[in-house]
């Protein structure tokens, strides 16, 4: 009976972690299967033989890097920016009670609720009427803005983790509240930082819907847009395509390695707050 | 007590000056200014207008015909069969993406509980899909439905649910599991990684004063783990829930909403409308409606709440 | 070294009133121990005069300057923490040098006076570790060396031995001790516990619910109480408490109305209240003594025996005598009350003498 059980468990654990990785392990074979066997050996495991020719004509022959580098411009700057801002908002909300607190939550939280599409015709209008549309600094600001509540309640969560008794001790000590912030609680948030440096990375590199409202000249896409358009203009270069996409997953799946351990952490903080 | 001290006792001032009371209620606020003045720009403001869009006809095309025009966009969208189509598919969605992401979330989770060698690798391994940006699942999907490259149709004529080998997305009958499955496969993460989070926090000896009681695994798993999980699936699925509703790419990037609108839901809906039919005031309306049926949503949720509190 | 005054302190959170015009003043150089059960309002007193905590109203003026509005940091004070509140991420030298690397104070003085205090708390071999590192005393060590170092007019701790084990909290107990006897600085303690209370302080300041019960030396405080709050939380085991009332010109006990034989007392009309310490209440055979009951449970600690008798119309109360008593559980016996330490209360719990 207990062997039936253990042996049942360790078939479900397989079924997941299978299903989990197919869809990634088909976009790389794809990708280096060579364009001559696709028709013929599209669908089955392994190609007889395998290539990394669509890997060189993604990098070196179209404009994919251009859309790597536009992403990877956005993505840094928006994580940047908004672990910054995040992180004193977090810090006021984690250190501070005053009036109107409740309030300020209560608003944060409401933005994670309500679908950020109901405001992109407002926004596409703004953003034309500043002159700002195919520019990266529109999807800069933009990123930016959503990303905060999140990134603050994530960095509240650290701060929070953090005795109150170490600010104290730095100001007893001759510290301002910003040195105390700068030479006591931030080297000890540096973890903290990271995790939400990575989140909001993350969630600026595989934003697509805005970008697409938003930019619509080769040189300023992102790396979705520029794949999505990448498919609907050119839908039979397969290979090409998944090469594309292979590489796209690097920089998540970095992140992810990198991440994991705050996962938990971080996504529990999400769950509870919208 | 002490009369040696009264000149700094004696002024009438003795209570805190104001500018030191300025600046102690001054100081959260400066650390949030920068936070708040983002949301308020780019959030709040675009949301107002927004609002204000819905009562406006506002359409690129003809950018001639615009103005005040009441509540003549509400009533379009009343007549309109694609809204209602709409929302009826963004139940459909809703409903059957949380359902399983659920139940195999809280299967997953189960599993990864209970400890077993290399369980650190496989939970790696089984929260990739969360990591992997939405557009890429979705064109991964995508391509996995394709009968010219993704092995999915022929597996399924090959078990009977086909006929032949097709791509399911090109089939308005069936075109929306194909979101689903793309959906679930995203979403398993999230609720196995929030439910392992709630299950690690039982303590172990409930665990053990339930064996020496003489309880089942299956006693244990209902009596103990279902009551200390149950607040935390409440609130993870309603706001899932939401989230879920609302959740356009993948549907957008795997069928566009099509064929036939057969995978339309409101929040794709929105998008094709302003960025398709660059029609901004009619999508206002759409996202206002949308936003009505939000708050209702959340009433009710709150609703719930309170009542279940009274009854506990 | 710094003279502090308090004058008409109050703090309130919302509408809870945590200290009630509170006015002390504390001498250069005298230690001070704030004391008081859990809720008291002793640690926010003390961190108001830190600087950590804002003034609802009142005063605290350092050396004839008022200082209400001055940050922590231009206060010249500092502070020991409970949780020693050491930066993790700084080893002991480091810590230590905190404050000075604030000032921007150069490298080489900063050693010297590390090193200065680091001698004088032992700490020398561990100037490179980590706190985490470190073992609780050590912490504890670091944690006053931190606080040496600033050379600072007051010292201020805050129970900062509640986090050690027993034998760990009487060294370090003496390490304080020998420090303020060393360096003369004023300190301000905070603890709940009277034995350090006593043993520590200069003059002892009792606070229950925001409000000044008692300021006084340890024996002061031990010998005659301000009142019934004071009498039962100084002196451990706490003292017996007997309801009595005034009949016939005579002190009796109130529920049985059995007679106390004891010389007249001054203001014992209106007591209702008779306090006795364990350590003035002695067993007597059978029949003699000024109240007779019955021995409940003897628990011997080798130089002292605790001695629970059952008196009745008096309750159970608790006898401190010789470690060799052959007193027995059970057994009859009698108890006398040493006339010069009686201790009388009126309905509101103040003693009357």
């Amino acid at each position: 009976m207990r062997t039936v059980l253990t042996i049942g468990r360790n078939l479900a654990v397989l079924g997941y972690v299978l299903f989990a990785l197919f869809p990634l392990y088909w976009l790389l074979k794809i990708a280096v299967t060579p364009d001559r066997l696709i028709y013929t050996e599209g669908t089955a495991l392994w190609p007889t033989t395998f290539t990394f020719d669509n890997f060189r004509t993604v990098i070196f022959y179209s404009d994919f890097m251009v859309f790597f580098s536009n992403s990877v411009i956005v993505s840094l700057c928006s994580a940047a920016l908004a672990t910054l801002i995040a992180a004193a908002a977090g810090y006021s909300f984690s250190r501070f009670r005053f009036r109107g607190k409740s309030i300020i939550v209560v608003l944060m939280l409401v933005t994670q609720m309500f679908p950020l599409l109901m405001i992109i015709t407002p926004i596409y209008k703004i953003v034309a009427t500043l002159g700002l549309l195919n520019t990266l600094t529109s999807l800069i600001v933009v990123y930016t803005a959503f990303n905060i509540p999140f990134a603050t309640f994530l960095m509240q969560s650290f701060f929070d983790g953090i005795p109150k008794d170490l600010d104290e001790a730095a100001m007893m000590d001759g510290c301002t509240r910003l040195q105390a912030l700068r030479k006591v609680i931030l080297p000890l948030t540096l973890p903290g930082l990271a995790a939400t440096l990575g989140f909001v990375f993350t969630a600026a590199w595989s934003e697509l819907l805005f970008a697409l409202m938003l930019i619509n000249s080769n040189d300023s896409m992102t790396f979705p847009v520029g794949l999505l358009t990448f498919v609907s203009k050119f839908s039979v270069d397969w290979g090409q395509m998944m090469a594309a996409g292979v590489l796209a997953l690097l920089p998540s799946c970095l992140f992810f390695v990198f991440i994991q351990r705050y996962l938990v952490q971080g996504l529990t903080a999400g769950a509870v707050k919208g | 007590m002490n009369t040696a001290v009264t000149p700094a006792v004696a002024t009438p001032g003795s209570r805190r000056s104001w500018r030191a009371v300025l600046r102690t209620a001054a100081e959260p606020w400066l650390y949030l200014s920068p936070a708040l003045i983002f949301i308020m720009l780019v959030m709040l403001v675009p949301l107002v207008i927004g609002i204000s869009y819905a009562f406006q006809a506002i359409s690129l095309m003809n950018p001639l015909e615009s103005g005040w025009v009441g509540l003549a966009n509400f009533e379009a969208l009343y007549e309109d069969r694609k809204f209602w189509k709409s929302l009826k598919n963004t139940a459909y969605w809703t409903i059957a993406s949380v359902f399983f992401q659920f139940f195999l979330g809280l299967g997953l989770a189960l599993l990864l509980n209970h400890g077993f060698y290399g369980r650190r690798l496989v939970q790696a391994l089984v929260f990739l899909p969360w990591a992997v940006p939405t557009f890429l699942s979705a064109l991964t999907w995508a391509w996995l439905f394709n009968p010219v490259i993704g092995p999915l149709p022929h597996w399924l004529a090959a078990i009977g649910i086909l006929s032949e080998p097709y791509n399911i997305l090109s089939d308005p009958n069936i075109a929306i599991w194909g979101p689903i499955v793309a959906n679930i496969w995203f979403g398993i993460p999230f609720f196995a990684i929030t439910l392992l989070a709630a299950l690690q926090s039982i303590p172990h000896d409930l665990y053990e004063a339930a064996a020496i009681d003489g309880a089942s695994a299956w006693q244990g798993f209902i009596k103990i783990t279902l009551p200390f999980l149950a607040p935390m699936i409440a609130i993870t699925v309603m706001l899932r829930a939401i989230w879920v509703a609302n959740f356009a790419d993948l549907i957008f990037v795997m069928t566009g909403g099509g064929p036939a609108n057969s995978t339309q839901i409101i929040s794709t809906y929105i998008f094709t409308t302003a960025f398709r039919k660059l029609d901004f005031g009619y999508a206002s309306a759409i996202a206002v409606v949308l936003l009505v049926l939000l708050l209702i949503y959340a009433a009710v949720l709150l609703r719930l709440r309170q009542s279940l509190r009274l009854v506990n | 070294m710094a003279r502090i005054d308090i004058v008409d302190l109050c703090k309130r959170f919302g509408n809870i009133e945590v200290i009630s015009n509170v006015n002390l003043s504390f001498e250069e150089g005298e230690f001070i121990v704030l004391v008081g059960p859990s809720g008291c309002g002793k640690s926010t007193l003390l961190r108001m005069i830190a600087g950590l905590e804002s003034i609802t109203k009142g005063d605290i003026i350092m050396n004839d300057q008022r200082v209400n509005d001055l940050p922590p940091r231009d206060r010249n004070i500092a502070m020991v923490f409970q949780s020693y509140a050491l930066y993790p991420h700084m080893n002991v030298e480091r810590n230590m040098g905190f404050s000075m690397e604030i000032k921007r104070t150069p490298p080489d003085t900063r050693r010297q006076h590390v090193d200065k205090a680091a001698a004088i708390l032992g700490l020398g071999s561990l100037m490179e570790r980590l706190p985490k590192a470190l073992s609780g005393g050590q912490r504890q060590r670091v944690a006053m060396g931190r606080a040496i170092v600033r050379d600072p007019s007051a010292f201020l701790f805050d129970e900062p031995l509640s986090n050690l084990d027993a034998a760990l909290r009487v060294e370090m107990r003496l390490e304080i001790a020998r420090l303020h006897q060393r360096l003369g600085s004023t300190m301000v303690y905070v603890t709940h516990d009277q034995v350090e209370a006593l043993t520590l302080a200069d003059r002892i300041v009792v606070l229950d619910h925001g409000v000044v019960q008692q300021v006084g030396t340890p024996m002061e405080l031990y010998e005659s109480p301000a009142n019934r709050f004071v009498a039962r939380f100084i002196g451990s085991p706490t003292m017996n408490l007997i309801e009595v009332a005034m009949e016939d010109q005579q002190l009796t006990m109130k529920s049985t109305h059995s007679a106390i034989p004891l010389p007249a007392l001054v203001g014992a009309e209106s007591a209702t209240q008779l306090g006795i310490r364990p350590e003035h209440l002695e067993p007597m055979p059978a029949g003699k003594g000024h109240v007779q009951g019955e021995v409940e449970v003897v628990e011997r600690l080798g130089s002292d025996s605790f001695v629970y008798v059952q008196v009745p119309g008096a309750g159970r109360l608790l006898s401190r005598c010789n470690g060799n008593t052959r007193l027995q559980a059970g057994e009859a016996v009698g108890l006398s009350l040493d006339p010069a330490h009686l201790h009388l209360f009126d309905e509101k719990g103040q003693a009357l003498r």
